[in-house]
């Protein structure tokens, strides 16, 4: 019987590739233009750079690299706000790794912080901040929230566990964001509608993402901008396979959610993880994002339930207006309206060991990809 | 963040965590996340410490089958033109 691991690398399958690569080419010759797809998770962008998807089907399918990495879509403005918590040396901020590298308004990142003696400590799961709190009853133990719908379920969590031990000590910022609503402003954003700068004929939707809130989501998009949208997984033969069934339903004028990634992704998704974060959790009004600016009901506060635990509402934090730097395109590599290779930064001043904006600091952001994949980074 | 892979559960704790392994190295992560029970011997994607859900082997396989079907529809499709 074949194991779990035999079906992860049947997906790197050399041989099936080059029958999609046909596939595709054919079918996008029948088309008679170029197909132009929108990855919208940084996890798919890493992945078609690093197998060389794109430069396989090159003139036939452009990729759009989309907003899908946590930290690229991180405001200054909430990087700065993490950079004033961490220099109180009553608190210990606790979040995950890429954040701490993000530069906020003045070239300075947690890391900065760190070494002027903050505590600021990386997390591998949220879980941690609790034995933190615990072991540290004089501080004032903040997790900085980040993520999309991946790593929502897992502070809702944390929240309840908190509640429940009774701890006085530990609060959480939450910077968490929503997929479909970006999806929808990307597809309302003039760039798409008016100017047709950037023509976007169909979605590749996130596959762990999916994998909590389901494929149901993506159907308004399907039916109300007649996109198609498939989610897929992160072998390249997945990617193939999804590129395949979006040419499909172009082809056969159809535009529907399908999802490839089936071993994991459901209609309905991990209801469990759904019902956790509804607990804790409520829609903000509206959210500023990196690149694609204030985009209501886009991201998740903690609900009054959790006033206590909530960072925002414990600490007040009042800060000047972020500064970006000037020559820095991420806004514009975030929206899909340029690529990173034209940014004048790109590769000389802005590198992954010295990012000058978010989008080089992630291995998701896809600076960072085109870094290590397309500039003899190997 | 979502380059996860499947790690291979080791160990069930009584703590509704487990012990995973992945390219040899061990992991405790929760379960707090999990729909469905969890036995030795799963494959478990996780997410920053937690599992999110568990590979269905059975669905990997049949989308493969189901994909080789599908390509040798669209070679078919190609060929009779020309027969």
């Amino acid at each position: 019987m074949a194991t779990a691991r035999d079906v992860i690398e049947s997906y790197r399958d050399t041989e099936k590739i080059k029958l999609y690569e046909r596939a595709i080419k054919r079918a996008v010759e029948s088309l008679g233009r170029e197909v132009r797809i929108m990855e919208f998770c940084g996890g798919h962008t890493h992945a078609i750079m690093k197998y060389g998807i794109d430069q396989l089907l090159e003139g036939y399918v452009r990729f759009i690299h989309g907003p899908g990495c946590p930290v690229c879509v991180l405001p200054t403005g909430r990087v700065d706000m993490a950079i004033e918590l961490a220099r109180n040396p009553e608190v210990i901020l606790c979040t995950y790794g890429d954040v701490l590298r993000v530069p906020g308004s003045q070239r300075k990142s947690l890391l900065n912080v760190r070494a002027e003696g903050g505590d600021v400590r990386m997390l591998y799961s949220c879980l941690d901040a609790l034995r933190i709190a615990e072991e540290n009853p004089s501080k004032q133990v903040i997790f900085f929230a980040i993520g999309f719908e991946t790593t929502t379920p897992q502070t809702a969590v944390l929240l309840m566990k908190a509640k429940e031990r009774g701890l006085k000590n530990l609060t959480v910022v939450s910077n968490h964001v929503i997929t479909p609503a970006a999806i929808q402003h990307i597809l309302n954003a003039p760039e798409i509608r008016e100017i047709g700068k950037v023509r976007i004929d169909a979605f590749i939707g996130p596959g762990h993402v999916s994998v909590i809130i389901g494929s149901k989501p993506y159907e308004y998009f399907a039916e109300e901008f007649l996109k198609p949208v498939v989610i897929s997984g992160f072998e390249p033969l997945d990617i193939m396979q999804s590129v395949y069934m979006i040419v499909r339903q172009l082809r056969e004028k159809r535009a529907q959610v399908e999802v490839q990634y089936t071993r994991f992704v459901s209609r309905e998704g991990n209801v469990k993880a759904q019902k956790l974060v509804a607990e804790v959790f409520e829609l903000r009004k509206e959210f500023e994002w990196r690149g694609l600016g204030v985009v209501p009901y886009s991201s998740l506060k903690i609900k009054k339930d959790y006033a206590q635990y909530d960072a925002e509402r414990r600490f007040l934090v009042s800060l000047p207006p972020p500064k970006e730097h000037p020559a820095c395109i991420c806004p514009k590599v975030i929206r899909g309206v340029a690529v990173p290779t034209e940014c004048k930064l790109f590769g000389t001043v802005c590198t992954p060991s010295n990012p000058i904006g978010s989008c080089m600091v992630s291995s998701e952001g896809a600076c960072a990809a085109y870094y290590k994949y397309r500039h003899g980074g190997h | 963040m979502c380059l996860s892979i499947p790690s291979k559960v080791v160990e069930i704790r009584e703590d509704n965590t487990a012990v995973v392994e992945v390219f040899g190295v061990r992991r405790v992560v929760s379960l707090e996340l999990m729909q469905e029970e969890v036995h030795v011997g799963d494959w478990l994607l996780i997410h920053v410490g937690f599992a999110i859900n568990k590979l269905s082997e059975e669905e990997a396989l049949q989308s493969l089958e189901l994909f080789e079907e599908i390509l040798k529809e669209e070679e078919e499709l190609w060929q009779q033109p020309e027969m």
